[in-house]
């Protein structure tokens, strides 16, 4: 009897195969020019499995359901895939879009929106199954086009808020009832947002503006607030550099009463203080930051760069504000990732063909992970928090 | 004069393979060739999208560069884009390899 069942389990296919798991120490490690990812587990720091098929992942990003089990992976074609981490594939897969800039899900985990740049607007989909709900359709802009979406990001219940790059907006909607959307519209905001982040608590949407130094700050908890201008003209008098790479800024950290943001096109982070949203202290890094994110309890603060100077990464202690280690992962550092409760850090060196994890506390390398030009890391700990 | 000199030593061999014909200097050797198409894919992709069918920047495709001068579009890449987010990339490429590059983007990346 006993041999029967092993027989039986052999004739199975590979991945209904393993022991029953759970999903918590799970994520994708996007493999750009591969339209792939694989499926990684970060208690032992293996890769379990390839997942190809997925289109142009070029600036790909990813959400998860809210029991961890699938990931939804935006890819920049518009490809909106829905990848089964326990089965190893892809469970369902549409392109919705012709260019996309990453999405957002509902803390219910019925929606996934995804931002659009062609044609532009926001998509709403059933998680379940794929099906448009909503479709958000952005301000025209002649030609026939309409204004891209960027920044978009899930704020609590089933709202979201969204930036228009083209014409300076930021819109917020809520989905409570999907057959009703009720969207707010806040125009011309400010020059060229590019991306945005929400706080932790679903308390303020913060855009970053490329076309002029300065951040726009929504109150979500007000239904009366306006954006409202901060940290205006903070390069005020010095011209910025060339920016070879636009800083990101869903990895945004913030730390305790502490924002810590990239400056657009100088070598600096700035650090705000988020009761009076004023600038508290600038600190000077090795290049351009793209990321600055904050290690999950908030100590340490870690910053890759843009092009020339995307070989290292920086850790800044968020207590001292100061720089306590240079790193060399590899080429062409694009994400880092930690692990939930932030003792490992993933980072993706791109031209190295390498993942490379450190330990946070000694800055020691605890493993390096062969991957074909990776780029985003998304760990399954994101489903359960706010703006990821 | 010393400045002038010098000049005219650095002026020579460039006309030199100047008068070889344009290919000799508009061909980067192939390592380099390797180099630019992986920044082209990974860098100008970063914003062009990977298959060039745009993003925050426009699409590159030939269609949407065929009636363009090659010249004007090596410049742009060069000295970017005032008020938007394409930066010069002179420091980084020279003209001839801005040309290059160019050319490959009229031809279309995929086979």
């Amino acid at each position: 009897m006993r041999w029967l069942v092993v027989i039986a389990s052999l004739l199975l296919p590979a991945p209904l195969r393993a022991e029953s798991r759970g999903t918590g120490d799970l994520g994708i490690v996007v493999e750009r020019a591969d339209g792939a990812v694989q499926i990684v587990e970060t208690s032992s720091m293996t890769t379990l499995a390839r997942v190809d098929g997925l289109g142009d992942l070029s600036h790909a990003a990813a959400v998860f359901s809210r029991d961890g089990r699938y990931a939804f992976v935006f890819g920049r074609d518009g490809g909106l895939s829905k990848i089964d981490l326990l089965d190893q594939r892809v469970a369902d897969r549409i392109v919705q879009a012709g260019n996309s800039i990453g999405g957002a899900i509902s803390s219910d985990g019925r929606l996934v929106a995804v931002a659009n740049y062609e044609p532009g607007g926001v998509k709403v989909f059933d998680t379940a199954t794929l099906g448009l709900v909503v479709d958000i359709r952005s301000t025209e802009i002649g030609e026939g086009k309409r204004a891209k979406v960027v920044g978009l990001e899930d704020t609590g219940g089933d709202r979201f808020a969204f930036s228009l790059y083209d014409t300076g907006d930021i819109w917020t909607v809520d989905l409570a009832d999907p057959a009703v959307p009720v969207i707010q519209r806040f125009f011309d905001v400010g020059d060229q947002p590019y991306d945005a982040l929400v706080m932790p608590d679903g308390h303020y949407y913060l855009a970053g503006l490329f076309g002029e130094d300065g951040i726009v700050l929504l109150d979500l908890w007000d239904p009366k607030a306006r954006p409202r201008r901060i940290l205006d003209g903070y390069g005020r008098g010095e011209e910025p550099l060339p920016v070879y790479k636009m800083p990101h800024l869903e990895g945004w950290a913030a730390a305790g009463d502490q924002v810590v943001l990239p400056a657009v096109g100088r070598y600096e982070v700035l650090i705000v203080d988020r009761r009076s949203w004023e600038e508290t202290a600038r600190i000077a890094v090795h290049g351009q930051p793209v990321f600055a994110v904050a290690r999950p309890d908030g100590r340490q603060v870690w910053v890759n760069f843009a092009h020339p100077d995307n070989g290292v990464v920086q850790v800044i202690d968020l207590v001292t504000r100061e720089i306590v280690e240079t790193l060399e992962p590899g080429a062409a550092v694009l994400h880092m990732e930690f692990t939930p409760r932030g003792e490992q850090v993933w980072v993706s060196a791109r031209d190295s063909n390498e993942v490379v994890v450190y330990d946070t506390e000694t800055f020691e390398v605890l493993a390096r992970l062969p991957a074909r030009s990776p780029s985003g890391i998304f760990f399954t700990a994101r489903a359960n928090r706010i703006g990821y | 004069m010393l400045e002038r000199a010098l000049f005219l030593a650095v002026a020579i061999p460039t006309a030199v393979v100047a008068a070889q014909g344009p290919d000799a200097t508009a061909q980067p050797d192939a390592p380099r060739r390797e180099v630019l198409m992986h920044r082209l894919l990974h860098d100008c992709g970063s914003c062009h999208g990977m298959t060039m069918k745009g993003g925050l920047g426009p699409p590159l495709l030939p269609d949407a560069l065929a009636d363009k001068d090659s010249e004007g579009l090596a410049g742009i890449v060069l000295e970017g884009v005032p008020g938007t987010p394409m930066p010069p990339w002179k420091t980084e490429l020279t003209q001839e390899e801005a040309l290059w590059l160019v050319e490959r983007l009229k031809q279309g990346l995929t086979p």
